[in-house]
């Protein structure tokens, strides 16, 4: 599956959302966020899995050939606990600075759900030194754009532009991990955009309203449940004590990672480092995340019934997650269903039999916690859910039963790595990916990655889609379209479709 | 949606240059190498040898302009089609093959141009370009993946509707451009794809899918001389072709303010307002790119953000955008807000147009929007795949290889007279088409229950067109 646009990943919310959109390719990529069948979720972590399998195999002994990026990696930890990857890249005299939280809605509590996407709003408001409005600013003034985003394990704040601001940007970051001041009408104000945001993500659009329903059925232990964005409730009642005193405990340089990318020279940037995020003291490590999502022992159904076009089919199962050797293989299942127009469910309920606009598997392989695999499809008109969830079925048992082909997996493994090179092509993504990965899991999981994807076989994708996939570990959506009038225009006349 | 999203993201689209100084490996003055076969097929290459790929960028002045009326869609239906079987090949060949390379191959229709994309490892590139130029000269469009992509491209278009700001972009251009082809969707309409037979696709193939009315763009890890022969080998063969001058209906000219509301049960009015703007060749695009980003352009160092979602937490995205192209395309402001505040954050819209009309820009706005738009080239141009579109981009729009270079200088130059000047020419804050899709019981007026005086009532002014 390809990423088609920020605004799309369900798990990763940008707090400026125009911004997200200026980030985006030109017009023709830009207009694919309209594109139909798109599937609001997690896109990002196959992304980013992307990139990491490719690092790997630029890495691995006898891999393709390439500069060994993993090798220019700069690796140090600060004396207050903070950890700094640089990586070089002077291909043009940009750089990417990304400072990376561990805290994400994985650590929020129920009633206060939401709060780690709030906190990253109000990231923005300003300190002592930085006025409210000056933050983004000054990065823009200098050719710089800035945004951030936060997702269920991580909050994260990057400034692209030209490298003769980094020590500037790398001040400002520093300063508001510990400074930041926002006054209560700010704070006020701030809830008022996110809750817009909520109108916009989710209770104006079916099919991603649907996806929290999903998962609130999918977890009942683990924090999972709840949405990046927060319960509208929540949101609207968090209090501007409880926000400062979620602040002051994960806003701390023990509890983050700095990376840059791009034209550097790595030791003069460590010592910028020091200069800056160094005088930082640290701060009491941030409580544990212990929850632990139990066994699941039957099947879980939810229907939504909302006013949408089309139906929506979602089944989600229990997997585990990179710590698991079964991971791997998961990954690979994840391709052969779903990379490419030749690929299984494509083929067959695309093309083929015409039965789904679109269809298709995702596989959260670096979230910090076990997560999900999922399957869905949206019917084409005419087409039934039960026609849809049988046919996806269908290719599951043909996984349990039947091995892939040998050359299918091989197409699989091509597909990562070709687009592995291709996903590179942005300095951005590098920092992104080492960020990410070191802030869910160890950043050197790179090393172990390609191998490990290589010695998957045909008979590890069966094992998989038979532990895993199987009817007590499902939980599936259905987006169940109400009838209603088509929408209603005042200035065309009668019989006047709004295409 | 597709033009809004477009006009939103155009200004920045344009300046994707820059850094071509820090890459460019030959001169430093132009992005590339410019060079034509014997067939008209005019190509331009840009030597880039950081990683072991290479991308191809053609467009084909095959866009939503050569639609026909009756026919909206062709254009896009026929880029679509390509990868859907050729004389050789079967569409599930195709994507086996493809697949199998981790190569991405690609087609899809525009408003100004159709645009064919590959992107492969060096090391496939022999059979990456065998298949391009088999999708590219000898599609079949049999009748089955006609049907079968038509019924696909209807229900994508339906399922779009449960975005509501589509809704709200389509009723927007539909209004704005009536019968002029900007005015239906690049995917077309229900109707047109109706008409569309397999015969109408290879004529419209025949005519338009021509060496002499395309440009090849290249970039990746190969010499020129080796861009020259694939290029030669795999594009030498086609034949040129007598290109029918396009036939556009005048795009209607609004007479006084329009206000369209679209009920629909949502917690969000979804707000698009403004006018007809420019084409990409109107010289008074950098005046424009300047005064957008201060009004609403710039994000978070616009006045639009500023006032409707900072200062009053009125909205989550509120932006203003243009959209040029061969013809000149809309300029508006869109945003969302809860029903409940629609009218408020109209009338907020409505008074930044008006100020930057009535009053020059400060000096610290003009220089801050100056430094943003020269300074941020550098990352416009930092991949292959930007990198080959900016060069399609520049020659597609007669702006030169050199543009990167001369684009400093047109914006360094202006002035807050300029700028007051575009802004009282381009933005109509008493004459605007207004589109609104939002839940009406839950709208205060004008956009709710209660009429407001003048508004809907308008419904029936005549269009007039351009001279």
């Amino acid at each position: 599956m390809m990423v088609r646009n920020f605004k799309n990943i369900g798990v990763t919310l940008i707090t400026k959302m125009i911004k997200a959109r200026f980030l985006n390719p030109p017009k023709k990529e830009a207009r694919s966020r309209r594109r139909p069948g798109r599937f609001p979720w997690p896109l990002l972590p196959v992304m980013a899995l992307a990139c990491l399998l490719l690092l790997a195999i630029l890495s691995a002994p006898g891999g393709a050939a390439g500069p060994n990026l993993f090798d220019l990696v700069v690796e140090h930890q600060l004396k207050n606990g903070l950890k700094v990857l640089l990586l070089k890249e002077p291909r043009a005299p940009i750089i990417s600075l990304q400072v990376w939280y561990r805290v994400g809605s994985r650590n929020e509590e129920l009633g206060k759900t939401g709060i780690s996407h709030l906190t990253e709003h109000l990231m923005f408001k300003g300190t002592e030194k930085y006025g409210p409005k000056d933050f983004s600013r000054l990065v823009q003034k200098a050719g710089g754009n800035d945004n951030a985003f936060t997702s269920r394990n991580y909050t994260a704040y990057f400034e692209n532009g030209p490298k003769t601001e980094l020590p500037r940007w790398l001040e400002m970051e520093a300063d508001r991990m510990r400074n930041l001041k926002v006054s209560q009408e700010d704070f006020d104000t701030e809830k008022k955009v996110v809750l817009e945001e909520r109108r916009l993500r989710t209770e104006d659009d079916p099919v991603n309203f649907l996806m929290e329903e999903v998962m609130a059925t999918t977890f009942k232990a683990h924090p999972y449940q709840w949405p990046v964005i927060g319960w509208f409730h929540d949101i609207e009642t968090i209090s501007r004590d409880e926000f400062l005193q979620y602040y002051r405990r994960y806003y701390s340089p023990n509890n983050c990672t700095v990376v840059v990318v791009g034209d550097i020279d790595p030791q003069e940037t460590l010592k910028q480092i020091e200069a800056t995020f160094g005088a930082l003291p640290a701060g009491p490590p941030p409580p544990p995340v212990t929850a632990l999502e139990p066994r699941q022992w039957g099947e879980r159904r939810v229907v939504v019934h909302r006013e949408a076009q089309l139906p929506f089919l979602i089944m989600a199962y229990h997997t585990p997650n990179w710590r698991d050797p079964d991971a791997y293989p998961l990954e690979m299942l994840a391709r052969v269903l779903s990379q490419g127009r030749s690929s299984r469910l494509y083929h067959n309920l695309v093309y083929k039999e015409k039965l789904a606009l679109d269809a298709g598997a995702d596989y959260n392989f670096d979230s910090t916690d076990p997560s999900v695999f999922t399957l869905y499809g949206q019917p084409l008109p005419g087409k039934t859910v039960p026609q849809l969830e049988a046919a996806l079925e269908g290719e599951v048992k043909r996984l349990q039963t039947e091995l892939v082909g040998e050359k299918e997996l091989q197409k699989a493994k091509n597909q990562t790595v070709a687009s592995f090179y291709m996903r590179l092509d942005s300095l951005f993504y590098r920092g992104m990916l080492l960020g990410r990965l070191e802030t869910v899991a160890k950043w050197t999981l790179i090393k172990e990655f390609v191998p490990k994807i290589l010695q998957v076989t045909r008979e590890d994708v069966r094992r998989v889609a038979r532990k895993y996939l199987v009817a007590n570990n499902r939980n599936v959506g259905i987006l169940s379209p109400i009838k209603t009038d088509k929408p209603k225009m005042e200035r065309f006349s009668p019989g006047g479709q709004i295409n | 949606m597709d033009r809004l999203i477009k006009t939103f993201s155009c200004w920045l689209l344009i300046i994707l240059v820059w850094s071509g100084a820090a890459l460019a490996a030959a001169s430093p003055r132009v992005l590339g190498v410019r060079e034509k076969l014997p067939n008209g097929l005019v190509w331009l290459f840009s030597e880039q040898s950081g990683l072991p790929l290479v991308t191809l960028k053609l467009l084909v002045k095959a866009g939503t302009l050569q639609d026909p009326k009756g026919k909206e869609g062709l254009a896009n239906l026929t880029a679509s089609l390509l990868l859907s079987g050729t004389q050789r090949r079967s569409a599930t060949q195709i994507a086996q093959e493809l697949d199998f390379l981790g190569a991405r191959l690609g087609a899809a229709g525009g408003d100004d141009f159709a645009e064919v994309s590959l992107t492969i490892l060096k090391k496939d590139l022999a059979a990456g370009l065998d298949l391009f130029q088999d999708i590219l000269l000898h599609p079949a469009f049999a009748p089955p993946e006609v049907r079968r992509k038509v019924a696909e491209i209807k229900a994508s278009l339906k399922s779009d509707e449960d975005e509501p700001m589509v809704v709200a972009s389509r009723a927007f251009n539909k209004d704005l451009f009536g019968a002029f082809p900007y005015g239906h969707p690049i995917r077309g309409t229900q109707a047109g794809l109706t008409a569309i037979t397999p015969k109408t696709l290879k004529e419209f193939h025949r005519r338009y899918y021509r060496p002499n009315n395309a440009i090849l763009s290249v970039s990746g890890d190969l010499t020129l001389d080796e861009a020259r022969k694939w290029v030669t080998q795999i594009f030498g063969s086609w034949p040129a072709g007598e290109i029918p001058p396009p036939q556009l209906p005048p795009i209607p000219r609004l007479q006084e303010d329009r206000v369209v509301v679209i009920d629909k049960d949502i917690s969000q009015a979804n707000i698009i307002l403004g006018n007809l703007g420019i084409s990409r060749a109107n010289p008074d695009f950098y005046a424009l790119q300047v005064m957008n980003y201060i009004l609403g352009g710039g994000g978070f160092a616009s006045r639009l953000m500023d006032n409707i979602r900072v200062n009053r937490g009125l909205a989550y995205s509120v932006s203003s955008g243009f959209s040029p192209g061969l013809e000149p395309g809309p300029i508006a402001v869109s945003l969302e807000t809860k029903n409940a505040s629609s009218a408020e954050a109209v009338a907020q819209v409505l008074a930044e147009m008006r100020r930057i009309r009535q009053e020059p820009v400060t000096a610290a706005e003009l220089s801050d929007a100056k430094s943003y738009l020269i300074g941020s080239f550098p990352r416009k141009m930092d991949s292959l795949a930007k990198r080959a579109w900016l060069m399609a981009y520049a020659e597609f729009y007669g702006l030169g290889l050199d543009y990167p270079w001369r684009y400093p200088d047109l914006i360094r130059n202006l002035t807050p007279g300029d700028i007051q000047r575009v802004a009282a020419k381009y933005l109509h804050p008493d004459k605007y088409l207004l589109v609104v899709v939002g839940k009406k019981s839950a709208m205060p007026p004008p956009f709710g229950v209660a009429p407001r005086a003048g508004g809907e009532e308008k419904k029936d002014v005549k269009k007039q067109t351009h001279p």
